[in-house]
């Protein structure tokens, strides 16, 4: 095995293509064990996912916070801030927006709205800012510090919402109903359609002009490759590096506002099925590019809105539905690899 | 026959590395009981002569006697096996471990429970013997580097070494430790072991050797009693050159000082004294070389005056301004070109395009507000590549798709296509092939006729004494002395350069 000196273009389009084929072969193999034909099964997930109005709309609304994720990630790891804790970042985000959409109750939306983004955003940043800090002061594990903040920021968010906030009504840990001046407008009557997911996508191109056209940019991208030569080149690593996380956990911290303000509308313990984690692969499967972290968002919101309509409409097991999302990310990470590599016969 | 008087007989050694010959030829013999010193620069071939000895490489060719039997090792275990022992310049020992685990460790007569009773016993023996004050419970982070070179010691003894090679000894211990080593040298010596000592320092060789084997170029130059020599002999046998070739060069007028170092300490990687009291200067219109093998602060010394590096005390001015201790940022601004000694590392990022590498010094320069103007940093980019010839297809592509001597011309583009008020150039040279190398040692004249100081650090002589006008030499992290290039004698710089001589400024 060795390393291709360029990445092969023509199989940067084919290994995920490819990749996404050899998932579903290796995964009709439990479902027909599930007892169902895996074609009906497939059948079932595209139209599931892409097959209606409803179907359609509700992908995207699975879209938009993976996105944020695989975003957030993606800057993150291209100044190499191995930044692990997405999911506690958009705990924390949809925690400071929900303090301040809960009373924000006779301020107009126009203002609401905008200063909730502000205010879930800052709770994001300022949570991934602290490993980012140990990291340059004191050279701590950024990997283990940006993961075991997941712990501690949820745990954090499941005592508020047992605690002071639990309804006092129902008993659930749920927080008080958002003002309705903070709900996200729906765009496409008749379904879930939110602004978030228009918002998502202008992060997307904020993103790409970042990486790709300013001198930020420019610098992450020479931290990334390696620091050792940046510095002598005169670039602020130490400060880089923090802002970079800063507006790494923001992006997270915009995944949990979204979820707040769009979908669910009060806080809760739940408010993220491990997006976080999954923005992970997501990243490494865009190979941190922004076009390649939309298209691998969007495969990813697909799969996972197909495989339960799938589960719904044909019965098999929750589980498996979840086994199959892990064998398109898998393969999906085993096509990138060969996009790098290629393999030798012999010595 | 008296044959078994050589423990060890290395006939026409010969070895290669990719582009490289390591060893030519040599022969070397040791016999019982003596410590027989092998002296050479750097890249002279003494470590991988004594890597072949130990097991590490298998030479191209050529004979190994150990014991008047002929061997052949196919890894460090047979060496140990026939009682050779090495103690490398970089030390392998286990930080977490205690002194006794690290010497136990790796031995085949381990069970599944280490008799540490009796391996604790046999080890203060073996440190009463030799005088070696070690305790075995201690670990291997809590000792000293002269402590933790015992440590070494005592692995190889432990392991009944009747033959010792130490590389470079004395390079990372302070002048009482090193008293300390050679009395276990010699302790060693009378029990009737053969210690074989790579040096590049006179004085030390003179002081502890019986036999003295100087290698050149790879070459085996001389092998003599210790009696029948002087320091002036072997500094002239080190550095002994057939021609030194010097390019011709127009006389320039030196103004101003550009560079200005002064009384500078500073530490290296592992905290220990890298700098001391180091000053001088460097005018305008004039190139000073550092002479010195390397490892003797060097690269300290540059990371100090491009400020990648904190000094722990005294002053580095450029142009007239102070900037100890300010970032490189600082030095950037003020226009210092640097042309670091690890390209790959510290000069480049090989994973992003050639563009990239190119404006690294400039981006700054090409921006309006955060935006990074791409298009006029390309333009800028596409004519200093083809200014300072160099090789490539497409300036997106990576900048590891290039060859040793374009990255090499990448970085000298970008640091002299800025004006640069003063040149870093640290071993700008080395593993260049030759039309790379007159290339670039033109750019360097260049600069300097254009009126530029240049600091010109390398460790291949030759290059120095064609180049410099004045000449540094750096030993132990100190100025030997600084002699003008025009009537320096070769027997001095070496002498300076192996710490045997000091010369006026």
């Amino acid at each position: 095995m060795e390393k291709r000196l360029l990445p092969s273009q023509r199989l940067s389009i084919a290994a995920p293509v490819v990749s996404t084929l050899v998932a579903l072969l290796i995964s009709a193999i439990p479902i027909y064990g599930g007892g169902v034909n895996p074609l009906i099964g497939y059948a079932e997930l595209l139209h599931g996912a892409l097959g209606d109005k409803l179907a359609l709309t509700e992908t995207f609304v699975m879209f938009a916070p993976l996105l944020l994720c695989g975003l957030s990630v993606a800057l993150a790891f291209t100044c190499k801030f191995w930044n692990i804790g997405a999911e506690g970042q958009l705990y924390c985000g949809a925690l400071f927006a929900s303090f301040f959409a809960v009373y924000a109750t006779s301020v107009p939306s126009f203002i609401a709205i905008p200063v909730m983004l502000v205010v879930g955003f800052l709770g994001g940043a300022g949570w991934a800012i602290i490993p980012a800090i140990l990291k340059v002061k004191l050279k701590v594990d950024d990997v283990v510090t940006t993961l075991l903040g997941n712990w501690v920021m949820t745990y954090a968010v499941a005592a508020i919402l047992f605690g002071p906030w639990k309804d006092p009504v129902t008993g659930w840990p749920e927080s008080p109903v958002i003002s309705s001046t903070t709900k996200f407008p729906i765009l496409i009557p008749g379904s879930r359609f939110h602004l978030g997911i228009v918002l998502a996508l202008l992060v997307a191109v904020a993103f790409y002009v970042i990486i790709r056209k300013t001198k930020l940019g420019f610098e992450l991208l020479g931290i990334g490759g390696s620091q050792t030569a940046s510095y002598p080149a005169g670039i602020n690593v130490s400060r880089d590096f923090i802002f970079a996380a800063f507006l790494s956990g923001g992006i997270a911290g915009l995944a949990g506002v979204g979820q707040l303000a769009g979908i669910l509308f009060h806080m809760t313990t739940d408010i993220s099925p491990g997006f976080g984690y999954t923005g992970v692969v997501i990243a490494m499967v865009g190979g941190l590019s922004p076009i390649g972290v939309v298209l691998a968002s969007l495969l990813m919101a697909i799969v996972v809105q197909g495989t339960q309509a799938m589960h719904r409409a044909t019965g098999v097991p929750w589980a498996l539905a979840e086994t199959i999302q892990g064998i398109i990310l898998l393969c999906l990470l085993v096509g990138v690899f060969f996009t790098k590599y290629r393999l030798r016969r012999g010595a | 026959m008296d044959a078994p008087q050589w423990v060890v007989e290395m006939k026409g050694i010969v070895k290669t590395f990719p582009g490289v010959l390591a060893n030519d030829n040599i022969t070397f013999q040791l016999r019982r009981g003596e410590i027989h010193a092998l002296l050479g620069e750097n890249g002279a071939g003494k470590t991988t002569l004594m890597n072949v000895l130990y097991g590490l490489y298998r030479p191209d060719k050529g004979e190994i006697r150990v014991n008047g039997k002929p061997v052949s090792f196919s890894s460090p275990h047979d060496a140990i096996a026939l009682r050779i022992g090495m103690i490398h310049q970089h030390f392998m020992l286990v930080q977490a471990m205690d002194v006794l685990e690290n010497i136990v460790l790796g031995l085949k007569s381990n069970k599944v429970v280490v008799d540490k009773v009796s391996a604790a016993k046999r080890i203060s023996e073996l440190s009463g013997t030799y005088g070696m004050k070690v305790d075995p419970h201690s670990y291997i982070w809590q000792l000293s580097v002269g402590e933790q070179q015992r440590v070494e010691i005592l692995k190889a003894v432990y392991r009944e070494a009747e033959i010792l090679i130490l590389d470079e000894p004395t390079a990372v211990l302070t002048p009482s430790e090193t008293k300390d080593l050679f009395r276990i040298l010699h302790k060693m010596k009378e029990e009737g072991k053969s210690i074989v000592y790579i040096s590049h320092k006179l004085d030390e060789v003179m002081e502890i050797s019986d036999r003295i084997s100087v290698l050149r170029q790879g070459r085996a130059v001389s092998d003599i009693p210790k009696t029948e020599t002087s320091k002036l002999e072997l500094a002239r046998m080190m550095v002994g050159r057939d021609v030194v070739f010097r390019l011709s060069k127009s006389s320039t007028k030196t103004g101003q000082p550009i560079l200005e170092v002064s009384e500078v300490y500073a530490l290296n990687d592992m905290k220990a004294n890298a700098l001391n009291k180091v000053s001088f200067l460097v005018r305008e219109g004039e190139i000073l070389g550092v002479a010195g093998v390397s490892g003797n602060g060097q690269r300290e010394l540059a990371d100090i005056i491009m400020g990648i590096r904190k000094v722990t005390s005294g002053r580095v001015t450029i142009c007239g301004v102070d900037v100890t201790n300010d970032s490189p940022r600082a030095r950037a601004e003020l226009g210092v070109g640097f042309i670091p000694e690890d390209r790959v590392g510290v000069g480049l990022v090989m994973r992003l395009p050639i563009l990239n590498n190119a404006i690294m010094k400039r981006y700054r320069d090409f921006s309006r507000g955060p935006l990074l103007d791409y298009h006029a940093a390309s333009e800028y980019a596409a004519r200093i590549i083809k200014e300072f010839d160099v090789k490539t297809p497409d300036m997106h592509y990576p900048t590891k798709t290039l060859s040793g001597g374009n990255l090499q011309k990448l970085i000298l583009a970008r640091e002299l296509a800025m004006g640069p008020c003063l040149l870093v150039a640290s071993q700008p040279t080395r593993g260049l092939d030759v039309g790379a190398t007159e290339e670039i040692r033109s750019k360097l004249l260049e600069e300097r006729s254009s009126g530029r100081g240049v600091l010109l650090i390398s460790e291949d002589l030759d290059e120095i004494l064609s180049l410099s006008d004045r000449i540094a030499v750096l030993f132990e992290g100190e100025i030997m002395g600084i002699v003008e290039a025009e009537n320096a004698r070769l027997e001095d710089i070496g002498m300076m350069m192996a710490g045997s001589k000091r010369m006026g400024a």
